[in-house]
C-alpha cells in the first residue's frame, strides 16, 4: 500500500491515522490532538507503552481499541521501565538472530502525573540505563482521568479538586516541575517541548525523537477543556498563547545544546493566558504579578541557556 | 555425560537460567537474593552467556521491564524476595493476567518491620493471590530443577503464565550442596524456545492490557482463574517429562513414609529435609507419623492433598509466617478449606515457627510432632501452636 501525504506549504503529513476515531476523549481535547500529529510523525514501525491514564483509558475499553500499531498498557508508574524491556527485547532477539533486523522504534507515553509524580523513579532509570527510546509527556497539568486533582506539573495558582481554591487558599502553591530540565540534566541526546499549537514543529520534534540513538524526551503541553475549565474551541489558542507569554517556551536540547524554536522579542503578558481559564478565575492582580514575575526569570535563564550552549 | 558439583543453591538457579538461553534479565539486588543476579551478570560479562542484562533500578521496574521483554518474546527472567517481591506485588498480577511467563526465583524472607534479611515465607504469603503459579524447593539440585521446569511450563502454549520458584532465604540460597548439572543437549531436549503467541510487532498490531471496564473484567478473571488451574495438567506433565530426561521425578504433593502414619507433618521448602529426619527418628521409635513435601503452592493440588492425607487422623501444617489476626498459618487454614467438606479428613494442627531466619532443629520438629498430637488429641481452643518463640503466648483465642 503506498502512502498518501497531504502537503502543508513544505511540510508532508500522513493521511493514515494510527489512533482510530470512536475513541471516548472530551470534545475540544489538546492531547489527542497532538497524540494524533505524534502518532502520525512516527509513522508505522513502533510498539507504545502506555502508562495509565486519560490516553490509555479513552483509547483501549475492552474489548475494543484504537490503536493501528502495536501497543501495551501495563499500570501507572513503570512505563518507562515497560518500554525498556521492550527496547532490551528486541535488541538481544534481534542480536542472538531470533527476529529479522529492524529499526522499531519504541514509545513510551504518559501523562504528567505518571512522569513527573509517580514514574520519575523509573524513567530516571530507563534514562540512566541509555535505552533507545522515545518516551512522550503528555501535560495536561493535573490528574485529569481520575478528576483534576493536582500533579507536581498542576502551574502555581491553579485550582484544583485536590490543592482547590478556597478563603485560605490561592490553589496550587508551588511552581511547576520542570521535567524537561530534569531529561536535560540525565544527559541524554535530545530533548524537546511541543505543543500541539505548533503542529509540524511537534511532529518534527516526535520525529527527530524517534531517529535519535538513545532516550529522547518530548514533553507536550495538552490543553485540557475539562480541567481547565476553558471553552472548547480554545485548544490551540490557549496552547499559542502558552508560548507566546513565555509560559510553554517552545525549545529542544541536542546533545546538551539548547535551540529556542519560537523567540518572540516581547512576550505577551501572562493574564491573556490566565483570563481564559477557569482554573486560574480566583487570581487577583498580586498573585498574577507574582506568576509574570517567575516566568519572566524562568524564560531569562533558558534565554542565558541558549546564549551560553547554542546549538 | 551430565556433572556432579557443589554449588550453591542461588548459583543453581542461575545455571538453570543460563542453560535455559534466558534473553532477558532484569533485576534488583535485595539480601539473599544477590548471589542469583551477582552470578548472572558474571556469566554475561564473561560470554558465557549471550542475554540483556538490566541492572534497574528499583523491583517494581525489574518486573514492569520482564512485562515488556516478554510481550516482544524474550525468554525472560528475575529474582527477587522479601521487601522487594512486596514492591513489585502491583506488578505481579499484571505479569499473570497478561499471561506473560516471567520466570522468577525468590529467595524468601521475612518484611519488615523490624527490618529482617533472613528467611520466612511471609513474602510468599503475600504473593499467594498473584495469578503465578509458585513452587517451593528443598535443596540446590531442586534449585536448578524447578527452574528449567518454570520455564518450560510457563512458557507452554497452553499455560503462558508466569513461575515463582521460592528458595528459602539463607537456609537455602546461601547453601552449597552437590548440584547433578544436565549436558546442554538434554537441556534443550526438555526446553523448547519460546514462542510468544502474541508479540508486539508492527506487521501485525494488537492491543495488550486494555482496561476492563464492569461488564467485561469478571469474565477475564474468570477465564484467568479457569487458565491457572487447567495448567495443573501441564504442570503434572512437565514434571514427569522432567523425570523422564533428568531422572528426578517431582510431584505437586510429596509424601515422604506415610504409608499407615496416622499422624502427618506438612512443610514447604528447605525445612522439609530437616522434618524428614525428624520422622526418620520418630518412625526408629516405631511412632506413626510421615510428612507431607508441598511443592506446588499454586495452583494449590487440592486433590492430591486430599488423597495424600485421607488416612490420616492427624495433620499438623507448619507456617512460617503470621496472618495477623487471621484463623491461623496461611498454609493451615488453606489446607482446613480444601479439607472441611470432605468426610473423611484428619484434624488440622496449625504450627507457627522459623520466623525471619528462626532456624527450625530436627528437635524442634519432634516437638512439633508430639505437641500437634497432644492438641488434636485433647482438643485446645488456640489458633495455633508455635514452636521455638520465647515468652508466654497468652490466650489468643477469640
Amino acid at each position: 500500500m503506498k502512502e498518501k501525504f497531504i502537503k502543508f506549504g513544505k511540510n508532508l503529513v500522513t493521511t493514515e491515522e494510527f489512533v482510530a476515531e470512536g475513541h471516548s476523549f472530551c470534545s475540544g481535547c489538546g492531547e489527542v490532538l497532538a497524540l494524533r500529529l505524534a502518532c502520525k510523525a512516527l509513522g508505522r514501525n513502533v510498539i507504545i507503552a502506555n502508562a495509565t491514564g486519560c490516553i490509555e483509558v479513552c483509547t483501549s475499553p475492552l474489548p475494543v481499541t484504537s490503536w493501528r500499531v502495536p501497543w501495551m498498557h501495563t499500570l501507572f508508574e513503570n512505563v518507562a521501565a515497560t518500554v525498556s524491556g521492550i527496547e532490551a527485547g528486541l535488541k538481544i532477539l534481534r542480536e542472538k538472530g531470533r527476529i529479522p533486523e529492524r529499526d522499531i522504534k519504541c514509545v513510551a507515553v504518559a501523562g504528567d502525573g505518571g512522569t513527573s509524580d509517580i514514574g520519575i523513579q523509573a524513567l530516571s532509570g530507563a534514562f540512566e540505563r541509555n535505552h533507545d527510546f522515545l518516551y512522550l509527556c503528555f501535560d495536561n497539568e493535573a490528574y485529569m482521568n481520575t478528576g483534576i486533582q493536582r500533579s507536581s506539573a498542576t502551574p502555581y495558582g491553579a485550582s484544583t479538586t485536590t490543592a482547590p481554591a478556597g478563603k485560605f487558599s490561592i490553589g496550587q502553591t508551588t511552581w511547576k516541575k520542570n521535567m524537561a530540565e530534569i531529561a536535560v540534566a540525565h544527559n541524554i541526546p535530545y530533548v524537546a517541548t511541543a505543543c500541539p499549537s505548533y503542529p509540524f514543529d511537534l511532529m518534527n520534534k516526535v520525529k527527530k525523537g524517534g531517529e535519535v540513538k538513545g532516550p529522547a524526551y518530548v514533553h507536550i503541553f495538552s490543553p485540557c477543556p475539562t480541567g481547565w475549565r476553558h471553552a472548547s474551541d480554545l485548544a490551540i489558542e490557549i496552547g499559542r498563547l502558552a508560548v507566546e507569554t513565555g509560559i510553554f517556551p517552545l525549545y529542544e536540547v541536542e546533545n546538551g545544546r539548547y535551540k529556542l524554536n519560537v523567540d518572540r522579542s516581547k512576550l505577551k503578558p501572562v493574564e491573556e493566558y490566565l483570563k481564559l481559564q477557569g482554573r486560574f478565575r480566583h487570581l487577583l492582580g498580586e498573585e498574577i504579578e507574582k506568576i509574570q514575575e517567575h516566568v519572566n526569570e524562568e524564560y531569562a535563564k533558558l534565554k542565558a541557556k541558549v546564549a551560553a550552549l547554542p546549538a | 555425560m551430565s556433572k556432579r558439583i557443589g554449588l550453591e543453591a542461588s548459583h543453581a538457579a542461575a545455571e538453570a537460567a543460563r542453560m535455559a538461553d534466558v534473553d532477558v534479565i532484569a533485576a534488583y539486588p535485595i539480601t539473599p537474593q544477590t548471589h542469583i543476579p551477582e552470578r548472572l551478570a558474571e556469566m554475561v560479562a564473561d560470554g558465557e552467556l549471550n542475554a540483556a542484562y538490566m541492572p534497574v533500578e528499583s523491583e517494581h521496574s525489574a518486573m514492569s521491564a520482564c512485562l515488556g521483554a516478554a510481550a516482544v518474546g524474550a525468554r525472560t527472567f528475575t529474582a527477587t524476595g522479601g521487601p522487594g517481591l512486596e514492591y513489585m506485588h502491583n506488578v505481579l498480577y499484571v505479569a499473570s493476567s497478561m499471561r506473560l511467563p516471567v520466570i522468577m526465583t525468590v529467595a524468601n524472607r521475612a518484611l519488615s518491620a523490624p527490618l529482617s534479611i533472613w528467611g520466612d515465607h511471609s513474602d510468599a504469603m503475600g504473593s499467594r493471590d498473584t495469578g503465578w503459579i509458585q513452587v517451593f524447593c528443598q535443596n540446590s539440585q531442586e534449585a536448578f530443577d524447578m527452574t528449567l521446569w518454570a520455564f518450560r511450563v510457563g512458557e507452554a502454549p497452553g499455560v503462558l503464565f508466569p513461575v515463582m520458584v521460592h528458595l528459602d532465604g539463607f537456609h537455602l540460597t546461601h547453601v552449597t550442596e552437590p548440584v547433578i548439572l544436565p549436558e546442554q543437549e538434554e537441556v534443550d531436549r526438555f526446553l523448547p524456545r519460546f514462542h510468544y503467541p502474541f508479540v508486539l510487532d508492527p506487521d501485525k498490531p494488537t492491543t495488550h492490557g486494555a482496561f476492563g471496564p464492569p461488564d467485561i473484567y469478571s469474565e477475564t478473571k474468570m477465564a484467568q482463574e479457569m487458565a491457572l488451574r487447567k495448567s495443573k495438567t501441564v504442570i503434572i506433565q512437565g514434571f514427569e517429562e522432567f523425570g523422564d530426561i533428568f531422572g528426578r521425578y517431582y510431584h505437586p504433593v510429596e509424601p515422604y513414609r506415610t504409608e499407615e502414619a496416622k499422624t502427618l507433618l506438612l512443610t514447604m521448602g528447605s525445612f522439609s529435609e530437616t522434618a524428614k529426619i525428624a520422622i526418620d527418628i520418630k518412625q526408629n521409635k516405631r511412632e506413626s507419623v510421615g510428612l507431607i513435601n508441598l511443592r506446588l503452592w499454586r495452583p494449590f493440588p487440592l486433590e492430591e492433598l486430599r488423597q495424600a492425607v485421607k488416612n490420616a487422623e492427624i495433620l499438623i501444617v507448619f507456617d512460617r509466617c503470621i496472618s495477623f489476626g487471621g484463623p491461623g498459618g496461611p498454609v493451615s487454614s488453606e489446607i482446613r478449606s480444601a479439607l472441611y467438606n470432605h468426610k473423611e479428613r484428619p484434624r488440622v494442627v496449625s504450627f507457627i515457627g522459623g520466623l525471619g531466619g528462626r532456624d527450625m532443629s530436627v528437635e524442634d520438629f519432634e516437638y512439633v510432632i508430639d505437641r500437634g498430637r497432644e492438641v488434636a488429641e485433647k482438643g485446645s481452643q488456640e489458633l495455633f501452636e508455635t514452636v521455638g518463640i520465647r515468652g508466654e503466648v497468652t490466650d489468643i483465642r477469640e
